[in-house]
């Protein structure tokens, strides 16, 4: 949660410094983001392959438990598809790109931002990936805030299909404690956090 | 767009080799340092595009729908889950 504000308030102090203008040039340059980008999936990837329980997880796991991503994926995305009735000027490619995001909101928004630049143009695409910012870090925050109602009233996995990609981490604390023997769900929330940050950049760029 | 599927598989398989070592426990603060930076460009971005920030509340309302119809949707795939899954295993 502290690390959340953190993050929400570089992003506000970016906002700040840009409405300012007072922004250097290097620092509005599209090759910058995509560099930090790159370095943030490495070490996103070291720390998948690093994490020691990767080998415990991957044994305790049923079919129940990889199935689960799927279900996720495919509820969003045919959800999120209807958005295209209910707003004016958007394709069902762009209401598709902004559900993929699963509540990740940082690289879902850059990602669409690079792929969506050569057909939008660069002001569409940065309004698109706007868009899918927000929309993904609402999604967080019901996550975050709404786990123990979801899991009361609907059960011990919806919580974790809400929370996307944070299950694995932003969310897991709430989501084992909201539950009846919570931490039986620590292996399937973890396996269903890596399925939706591996399949974000596939999803993405199949949708652009 | 591979790119960021190859960077991805390089690091599963440097951080895989390295498991264990003490540096591999530093990529959660480097990555949280790292996301910092990247919001912070971005919103630098975003703020300094006039017709973007004069027209935040449109975007946001579309955000807001379909946010809220991917987390309708995840609960309904959820619900559905748990009761095709139910069979053979525990709820």
């Amino acid at each position: 949660m502290k690390e959340n504000l953190l993050i929400l308030g570089c992003f506000f102090i970016g906002i700040i410094i840009g409405i300012s203008g007072s922004s250097p040039e290097w620092l509005q340059g599209h090759d910058l983001s995509m560099d930090i980008l790159s370095l943030l999936i490495i070490q996103v990837g070291i720390s998948l392959g690093a994490s020691t329980n990767l080998h415990q997880i991957f044994r305790s796991l049923d079919l129940r438990s990889l199935l689960l991503p799927l279900f996720t994926i495919v509820g969003t995305l045919l959800f999120s598809a209807i958005s295209v009735l209910l707003i004016h000027g958007r394709n069902l490619s762009d209401c598709l790109l902004v559900g993929s995001g699963f509540g990740y909101y940082s690289l879902s928004s850059v990602l669409i931002a690079d792929i969506k630049s050569a057909s939008l143009g660069a002001q569409g695409a940065t309004e698109l990936a706007t868009i899918a910012l927000l929309a993904n870090v609402m999604r967080e925050m019901i996550a975050l805030f709404g786990t123990p109602a979801l899991a009361r009233m609907g059960g011990r996995l919806v919580p974790i299909s809400v929370a996307g990609i944070n299950s694995m981490d932003v969310c897991l604390p709430m989501i084992v404690r909201s539950s009846y023997k919570g931490e039986e769900l620590v292996p399937i929330a973890v396996l269903h956090g890596i399925a939706l940050e591996v399949s974000v950049p596939l999803l993405i760029s199949i949708f652009g | 767009m591979f790119r960021i599927l190859i960077l991805l598989i390089i690091g599963i398989g440097v951080g895989y080799l390295l498991r264990g070592h003490s540096f591999t426990k530093v990529t959660k603060w480097s990555i949280q340092a790292t996301v910092c930076a990247l919001l912070l460009v971005f919103g630098v971005s975003i703020g300094s595009n006039r017709s973007l920030i004069d027209n935040i509340y449109d975007f946001g309302w579309q955000a807001v729908i379909i946010a809220t119809l991917g987390v309708t949707g995840s609960i309904v795939a959820a619900l559905v889950a748990q009761r095709l899954l139910k069979k053979g295993g525990k709820p």
